[in-house]
């Protein structure tokens, strides 16, 4: 087994102590929805998120006698893309089976999926954690069909009722399974967002836990430190946010720490988190565990994966998370912070990305940091605010980031024209022009404006006579209002201090 | 009009459709006619939908009249199946109609689709008359394990038609339809052939799509046609041949357009016999066979070296553990398939509500024994411990049988030739409580499944006044070669006795009087189970 490096310790009341005795070995499987226009084995839209219940079904996906399965092959690009990017390894012919249960939700009794042969095998994928970089073994992944949706409902006559839901039936899965090599809740939080990241860069999944399209579930077994053996397992589900992943797992080392410690023999069981008790309940006991009775799908050929196909798909993939996280750092000299927002965030990076190179293809002079500053400042806060996707001409944000470094207008008024180029889709050349936007350096002039702001505000004076610090701000603000924030903000600031810091010369009276 | 056109094949049928001497509509008539009135003693169809087919066979002779306006090329042009009558095996989908497959479990489901080869036929303008009886799920080999009652073999009323696709094979039989579709999953479509003295062609794995038919075994079910002569079935087979998107299992394979022009003549069908190399397997005359069958299988082979063909003695040495590994990897795939038949989102629903409730109550209701016993059978093999002494142990013996059979490809034969049934039909109820002895009756069949291989089943005189069927097995892909043969035994045997001969009790089975076959199934298994009555 591999571990992984970095191992720390779970934040959180107890978890030291039990964290001092027991070494917790953790691992992660994860369920995500891939973005494909179709299902995994017929052609129904895939789009069925807020549609009415069993309108995005056809015989296929509602197991109707005589129907068979045909394989989407872009959901298979998206596995095989994934594997590229973990760095693992596919076989040339991989195969579907049959995995065999009895659920309502389930319509053929059995979900197609991959056994012995998945198509992505021994890969690996590096995160930070708070105690510094950590990689996590990859088992495998592959490929699956989603089952439907159960809804419980009562009746207006108050009967309990099952309904069954088939939009989601048959919708592509792809299952990935770590290696039990995490040891702490953390960990297993920051892999899983580390996975999402990267599910998401390549363009595989939209990965949101909250619609159900990245699933986490944690297997968790404990053993003294020092020890090899693996401890009795629980598999903990429910967890539907990364938080959550990392509170349920927490949880679990201490329950089963306390178990343990009280002599107790631990069962094998699958637990769900609650997160509003903040704790796992036993979901169901190893009496119940079934018996897939897994054998080849005989309606699907064995699954030929030429070289040149996978090829193809290797060169297709973006920049990977850590590759762009460390050239952000290393070669474009951005902070870990602002790297950090950019690489997790596709719309922030693609602006960031797309700004720089209008720039280059106009005289390339803007510091990257300085674009970076922009982006994750006020284009997210734009964009935050508008609760939807905004659009920023890469040139003009160039524009206006040239503009700011140059002292032409000041760095208030850049964002003024950035917000009314979002507002408006007016480039930003021309907004500076009709606003009549530049900056105003002149101490002299900034002079006359400082003492008219200082005039009419006593009480902000007094304020910051009597220690009030933030009182600065405000009457920089006033300033600013009053040059229609042209004026140059280093001036003001400096202009104001000097005015207000003179011992017992109290301005305006 | 002239001949009575139910006792015609289905290339004159054609040929009269072309010439204008009789419609399309009044074909479908004469044969639903015949089919209404005997369907009570013989109970080939569990539907017969009249209206339906008179509307296809209008539609029909529309085509037919707008082909004879643009005069004569536009005619010829025409496919032979149009405005010709054919029935569907019941676990064929037709939109809006019933497909029972024989089963309570989907009493009252009306698929919502066609099948791939239901829009071929459609699409080729066949006029479907119904759907036929067969086993439940196609399993069995008498057709006695339907749910809606057995079929009876028209040449002798209180026998089976042999299975599964005993509907179909009784139907074409007793001058219902012309031609039937079957499905073979060990011998459903040959077995019932030779025992109703029909012609009856399981194709290659893959020839034919799979797409809406409810399936048995997933990696041994074929579709393919019954007809009363080879030219008939071969321009049927090539009617729903072919790839489909939708079966990811179905080959890219052309299918040869050989298959519509098969020698009419019998001095050019039998001249093409000379220097054919025919393998004869030793093992396939199993110990159990008839001696009246035995007799006709060697008569027909010594026909053949008359004619010219070359016939050797072969062996496939693995043909013993066909049988036990056909009934490990069939009811595998199939308790994994009728998985699906869980009441929930079609046929009936029973129970009160409760999920396991539901399971126990629609699945143990719905399903007839033999289905029970398979999808036990299949469920143990796949079971934790078991997959790999049963499962994957039978699919490396099937890789052994198709392997016997490479070899002999790989000498250069043209095909074999082989007994099809053991024995000819058997009285109903003879073998129901007995499954190994029932299941015995595919032994000769069931391993040109296992392979994945084209045989054919052609009529081969009587025995005891019953049919006798003569089976050839070809290499993958190799119909044309089976066809050529089948029509060439035709040629050889034209002047034959039986040729001429129509199923004995077909008179019976227009007598009002006739009991229903499910009531002499009853009277026989009576009979068998009574101690006064027994031996």
């Amino acid at each position: 087994m591999t571990t992984a490096r970095g191992a720390g310790v779970a934040p959180g009341a107890g978890s030291t102590s039990a964290l001092d005795r027991y070494e917790a070995v953790i691992g992660i499987e994860v369920h995500c929805q891939l973005r494909t226009a179709s299902k995994m084995f017929c052609g129904c839209s895939t789009d069925y998120d807020g549609a009415p219940p069993n309108s995005h079904v056809c015989p296929v996906c509602l197991g109707l006698p005589g129907t068979l399965p045909t394989i989407n092959r872009r959901a298979v690009e998206h596995v095989l893309a994934t594997g590229a990017a973990i760095g693992g390894t596919t076989p040339e012919a991989t195969r579907w089976d049959r995995k065999n249960y009895f659920y309502p939700d389930l319509p053929k009794g059995y979900q197609i999926s991959q056994f012995d042969l998945p198509l992505v095998s021994a890969g690996s994928l590096t995160f930070d954690t708070s105690d510094g970089p950590a990689t996590v073994q990859i088992r495998r992944a592959h490929l699956e069909e989603d089952t439907a949706k159960l809804v419980h409902a009562t009746t207006t006559e108050g009967r309990r009722v099952s309904l069954v839901d088939f939009n989601r039936s048959g919708a592509p899965l792809m299952e990935i399974v770590t290696e039990p090599d995490l040891r702490t809740g953390e960990q297993a939080r920051r892999y899983a967002e580390e996975l999402q990241l990267l599910l998401r860069s390549i363009g595989v999944s939209d990965a949101d836990m909250e619609r159900g399209q990245l699933r986490v579930e944690a297997n968790v077994s404990l053993r003294p430190r020092g020890t090899e053996p693996f401890g009795i397992r629980t598999e903990v589900k429910n967890m539907n946010s990364f938080r959550a992943v990392e509170r349920a797992i927490a949880f679990e080392v201490e329950r089963q720490a306390r178990a343990l410690d009280a002599g107790e023999t631990l069962a094998q069981e699958t637990r769900g988190w609650s997160d509003d008790r903040g704790e796992t309940y036993v979901m169901r006991s190893k009496e119940d565990s079934h018996d897939y009775r897994y054998f080849p799908e005989p309606d699907l050929p064995p699954l030929r994966v030429e070289p040149a196909w996978l090829a193809e798909i290797r060169r297709r993939l973006p920049e990977l998370p850590a590759a762009r996280r460390a050239r952000y750092r290393e070669a474009l000299g951005l902070s870990a912070y602002d790297a950090e927002v950019l690489v997790s965030d596709p719309d922030a990076a693609t602006l960031f990305e797309a700004t720089l190179a209008a720039d280059a293809r106009l005289d390339a002079t803007l510091d990257a940091k300085a674009v970076a500053n922009w982006v994750t400042g006020e284009y997210l806060r734009l964009r935050n605010a508008a609760e939807g996707p905004i659009s920023v001409g890469p040139g003009d944000l160039a524009h206006i980031v040239g503009q700011v470094a140059g002292g032409t207008i000041s760095g208030a008024n850049g964002k003024d024209v950035l917000a009314e180029h979002v507002a408006t889709g007016r480039p930003a050349g021309e907004i500076i022009a009709a606003r009549g936007f530049h900056q105003i350096s002149d101490a002299s002039e900034i002079d006359r404006v400082v003492d008219e702001v200082l005039a009419a505000n006593p009480a902000a004076v007094a304020d910051y006579a009597a220690g009030k610090a933030q009182a600065v701000g405000f009457l920089v603000g006033q300033v600013m209002k009053a040059t229609r924030g042209q004026a140059r903000a280093e001036l003001v600031q400096s202009t104001l201090r000097a005015r207000l810091d003179v011992p017992g010369d109290k301005v305006g009276g | 009009m002239t001949p009575d056109p139910t006792r015609l094949h289905a290339h004159e049928l054609a040929r009269s459709l072309r010439a204008g001497e009789v419609t399309a509509r009044e074909l479908a008539a004469a044969h639903l006619d015949l089919a209404e009135r005997q369907n009570r003693a013989l109970n080939a169809w569990l539907s017969i939908d009249r209206d339906r087919a008179l509307g296809d066979a209008d539609g029909a002779d529309r085509r037919l009249a707008d082909a004879r306006a643009k005069g004569p090329e536009a005619v010829n042009a025409l496919h032979p199946l149009l405005g010709v009558p054919v029935a569907l095996k019941d676990l064929v989908s037709l939109r809006g109609g019933q497909c029972t497959a024989g089963s309570r479990i989907l009493e009252g489901y009306r698929a919502p689709f066609d099948a791939h080869i239901t829009e071929r036929l459609r699409d080729v303008g066949a006029v479907i008359l119904g759907k036929t009886n067969m086993d439940e799920f196609a399993m069995g080999s008498s057709t006695e394990h339907s749910a809606f009652g057995p079929t009876a073999n028209p040449w002798a009323l209180d026998r089976v038609p042999g299975g599964s696709s005993g509907g179909s094979a009784t139907a074409v039989a007793a001058f219902h339809t012309p031609l039937s579709i079957g499905t073979d999953t060990g011998g459903s479509i040959r077995q019932p052939a030779a025992l109703t003295g029909i012609v009856g062609m399981k194709p290659t794995y893959g020839r034919v799509s799979r797409y809406g038919i409810v399936a048995f075994a997933s990696s041994l079910d074929q579709i393919g046609p019954f007809a009363r002569d080879a030219r008939d079935a071969a321009v049927l087979l090539h009617a729903i041949a072919g790839r489909d998107e939708r079966d990811s299992t179905s080959a890219p394979v052309p299918v040869p357009d050989e298959l519509l022009h098969l020698p009419a003549g019998d001095d050019e069908a039998a001249a093409w016999l000379r220097g054919r190399r025919l393998g004869l397997p030793r093992e396939y005359f199993v110990a159990g066979m008839e001696p009246g069958v035995e007799a006709r299988v060697r008569e027909s082979v010594a026909s053949l070296e008359s004619a010219g063909a070359i016939v050797e003695e072969v062996s496939l040495p693995h043909t013993d553990y066909g049988l036990a590994t056909y009934y490990i990897v069939a009811p595998a795939e199939a308790s994994a398939n009728l998985a699906r038949y869980d009441g929930i989102r079609f046929g009936p629903r029973l129970g009160d509500g409760d999920v396991l409730g539901n399971y126990l109550a629609t699945r143990g209701r719905g399903f007839g024994a033999e289905v029970k016993r398979r999808i036990m059978l299949g469920t143990y093999a796949l079971s934790a411990g078991y997959y790999d002494a049963y499962y994957l142990k039978a699919q490396k013996v099937r890789t052994l049988i198709k392997a016997d059979f490479d070899a002999l490809w790989a000498q250069g034969f043209d095909a074999l030739v082989a007994p099809t049934s053991p024995t000819v039909a058997f009285p109903m109820g003879a073998r129901m409580d007995d499954p190994v002895a029932m299941y015995l009756s595919d032994a000769c069949t069931l391993p040109v499944n296992m392979a994945g291989l084209p045989g054919i089943s052609v009529p081969a005189g009587l025995s005891d006044g019953l049919p006798v069927g003569l089976q050839f097995i070809g290499a993958p892909w190799s119909e044309p070669t089976l066809f050529r043969l089948a029509r060439a035994h035709e040629a050889i045997t034209a002047d034959a006795a039986w040729r001429g001969l129509e199923p004995t009790d077909l008179g019976l089975a227009d007598d009002p009087a006739t009991p229903a076959p499910a009531e002499r199934l009853a009277a026989a298994r009576t009979a068998l189970s009574d101690p006064a009555l027994a031996r």
